[in-house]
């Protein structure tokens, strides 16, 4: 079934994690929907919230793909996890004196912020899940949108610890160190 | 102690193993082209072209098991070494590739040969890094070297700047390797290969596929249990090849669009496919909604990203195949497939696809089988891409491991030259037999030079067509014969190889052959024969695409009565 999934990725901070991430997402031919990043409260880590359309097998094929990137830590699906989602949405919208307030009233229904004023727009601050942005931001349309920017959603599952919670009793960092088998060091070099 | 990244790179190196570096020097590198004498225990071998060290590398990493090393300049150098890491890529081979980059004050500013080679290799390596800092470099390497060689091995990819190459500082060899997201699974999870066991416990019609894994995993011994105690035969994939001896009264060929009939009638008519390291690809699978159709599949491999991702595994086991053999031997039980394997046995001999045809003219396969009775099978064939590699997996009996190095996935026409000479440097005390065609043969010919300087025994077999065969015979079968594009004005081949310096004959009839062959194996140094072979020959039996696997064609009779 072809729907809007929540990708979640908890990635080591370094350059080129992004780059691989999108490339593998695009090889896939996946037309990302949003993508948000930000660190977290462990140094060194971001997380990263990934929403795209697509079947679900194949969001779990890419899943795995994007698992297999190194710097990846986990990465996990919640989109049937019930998450709480939100983006953030900055409008500025033409108001003149005629149309100012019938805006503050739209804004006062979603409880969406006013953060500046001028002569003949204001800059309005929207926090809601996709689709309450978006009716937002078609009520608004009429009154003429000058610019727009939205952050993407981020989304945490609800309840207890989710697929990303560290558990802090474990260390997180997994040092691996290569020992050779006895086996190993025999090989024949031929 | 204070050293440069130079020097830090070399110590790195030789901390990890690595004897030697196929590389081609430029600007950029010329601090450690400097350093190179300090370390006389590294060998560096200058290659003609990059995309040769880049193969070398790959056949070295496939013939030893240890990973290979080329090295390219910044630019060019580097965009050169691409081919061959998509090749090392879709092979899995394990290979670090290190470039030059321009310095650290100049990228990003398009400085004379600056290319982000970084940015270009993303979705061809498993891990890439632009080195910024000298005191970083260890850990780069180290890093770099563990992933390319753990879990399922691939190319990874370091770019350092000049100055980084020049920089002073401290070293340290780290001791651990610190990648938290990292984590190969080595061991299947129990409650799946119980599943398994039960599976091949009560089935009628068992076939293993074993893939390329069982070759880096090593797990000969363990495959050869599972398939004598339970009785399975066993079909291997094109770079499987080897991984079980083909001498194995169980061994039923390879797979796929030029495999063994009666290899693809046992999969397609079996209840039960071990799928062993392979990837389904869509050569060895033909049309995949009818492969295998009625047989449940138990799919094994390291890599999670592959269960699933070409046909769906009813048991999916993530894990290295010795270790996850080794608990499934423990819980099969013995069993013997008796009506089953007499079938396979009735399919082959109404499918003999490695028979050699008695034919008046030079075939390609005659010659191949020639190479086998001359070697005794005790050589390392390395082989091109296109009809003779086919014919060289089809009529060469494979029974060591390693011992066939072919460029699978990619199909990269120009490995066979580069590539035999990784594997003859990887394995100085074995013979190796170059195998190519005269269309990839010129693709990387200037590697004859390389042979020549590090005195090589290779022996090279160049099957002059005339033809780009294999897209050839696609036209001809596919395309009704409307030749175009596929035709070669070849030069004389001999000739090149004396140009070169490099002993060569021309062989032209079936009685020329073996004398030939003789000569070269008592050739001290390189040797290259140019056999004159049947232009129009095709590779049979032929799975024509959107095809099944048992709608194979077979050689067209009566072109020529089988040699029994």
């Amino acid at each position: 079934m072809t729907r809007k999934h929540i990708l979640v990725a908890l990635v080591q901070d370094k350059p080129g994690v992004l780059n691989r991430i999108a490339s593998t997402l695009r090889r896939r031919n996946f037309n990302i929907e949003s993508i948000a990043v930000g660190h977290i409260e462990i140094p060194h880590l971001s997380r990263m919230t990934i929403t795209l359309e697509g079947d679900d097998a194949k969001v779990e094929q890419v899943r795995k793909q994007l698992d297999r990137v190194v710097e990846v830590i986990r990465i996990s699906d919640i989109t049937y996890e019930n998450p709480v989602e939100r983006e953030m949405a900055m409008i500025k919208v033409k108001a003149s004196a005629s149309t100012r307030s019938e805006i503050i009233q739209i804004v006062d229904i979603f409880r969406a912020n006013i953060v500046d004023v001028s002569p003949d727009s204001l800059i309005i601050v929207a926090v809601g899940n996709q689709e309450k942005v978006e009716t937002f931001i078609e009520l608004l349309r009429g009154f003429g949108i000058r610019e727009l920017s939205r952050t993407g959603t981020i989304a945490l599952p609800r309840g207890g610890a989710g697929p990303l919670t560290i558990d802090e009793s474990k260390p997180l960092r997994h040092v691996v160190e290569h020992v050779l088998t006895e086996e190993e060091e025999n090989l024949p070099n031929w | 102690m204070m050293k440069t990244g130079a020097e830090i790179l070399c110590e790195c190196l030789l901390k990890e193993g690595v004897e030697v570096v196929f590389g081609f020097p430029g600007g950029v590198l010329l601090p450690l082209y400097d350093t190179f004498p300090k370390y006389p225990e590294l060998r560096h071998i200058l290659v003609r072209h990059e995309q040769g060290a880049a193969h070398a590398a790959d056949a070295y990493a496939r013939v030893t098991g240890k990973i290979g090393v080329c090295l390219a300049t910044s630019g060019p150098g580097a965009t050169n070494l691409v081919t061959g890491i998509a090749n090392a890529y879709l092979d899995s081979a394990p290979m670090l590739a290190i470039t030059g980059q321009v310095p650290t004050f100049f990228i990003g500013k398009d400085a004379f040969q600056e290319v982000d080679i970084t940015g270009v290799t993303i979705p061809i390596t498993k891990y890439n890094h632009l080195v910024l800092d000298a005191a970083e470099l260890a850990e780069y390497i180290r890093e770099a070297i563990y992933v390319a060689q753990s879990g399922r091995p691939g190319p990874v990819l370091l770019d350092i700047p000049r100055d980084v190459l020049q920089t002073k500082t401290d070293f340290v060899f780290p001791e651990k390797v610190d990648l938290p997201g990292y984590k190969p699974k080595l061991f299947g999870h129990p409650a799946q290969i119980k599943k398994a066991s039960d599976l091949i416990n009560t089935v009628e019609r068992p076939v293993i596929i074993a893939g390329r894994g069982v070759n880096v995993s090593r797990a000969f011994a363990e495959l050869k249990e599972l398939a004598e105690k339970s009785q399975i035969p066993v079909v291997t994939t094109f770079l499987g090849i080897g991984c079980f001896p083909e001498s194995h009264v169980l061994s039923y060929g390879w797979l796929g669009m030029h495999g063994m009939g009666y290899a693809n009638k046992a999969i397609h008519h079996s209840d039960l496919v071990v799928a062993i390291g392979m990837r389904f690809d869509d050569r060895a699978t033909g049309v995949v909604s009818a492969f295998a159709p009625q047989a449940r599949i138990i799919h094994i491999d390291i890599d999670a990203a592959e269960i699933g991702k070409n046909l769906n595994a009813d048991v999916p086991i993530v894990g290295d195949i010795k270790n996850v053999l080794q608990v499934l031997n423990k819980q099969i039980t013995k069993r013997e497939h008796v009506s089953w394997l007499s079938q396979l046995d009735e399919w082959r001999a109404i499918h003999p696809a490695t028979e050699v045809r008695d034919h008046e003219g030079l075939l390609p396969q005659y010659i191949i089988r020639q190479i086998h009775e001359v070697t005794k099978g005790d050589t390392i064939i390395v082989t091109d891409v296109g009809q003779h590699q086919m014919w060289a997996g089809q009529y060469f009996f494979y029974d060591k491991p390693n011992s066939f190095v072919s460029s699978g996935g990619l199909g990269t026409m120009g490995f066979g030259l580069p590539a035999s000479i990784g594997a003859k440097v990887g394995a100085p005390h074995e013979t190796v037999w170059c195998i190519c065609g005269d269309g990839g043969f010129q693709m990387t010919v200037q590697e004859l030079a390389t042979m020549v300087q590090e005195n090589l025994d290779i022996n090279i077999a160049v099957m002059n067509n005339g033809w780009l065969g294999m897209v050839r015979q696609w036209q001809e079968l596919i395309y009704e014969k409307r030749y175009f594009g596929t035709q070669l004005y070849n030069p004389d081949f001999v000739k090149i190889a004396e140009a070169y310096g490099i002993k060569g004959v021309k062989v032209n009839k079936k009685i020329d052959v073996r004398p030939a062959i003789e000569k070269a194996m008592a050739h001290k140094g390189p040797f290259l024969i140019e056999f004159v072979v049947e232009p129009e020959e095709n590779v049979y039996p032929f799975v024509p695409p959107g095809k099944t696997l048992v709608e194979f064609l077979e050689m067209p009779s009566p072109s020529g009565s089988l040699k029994k």
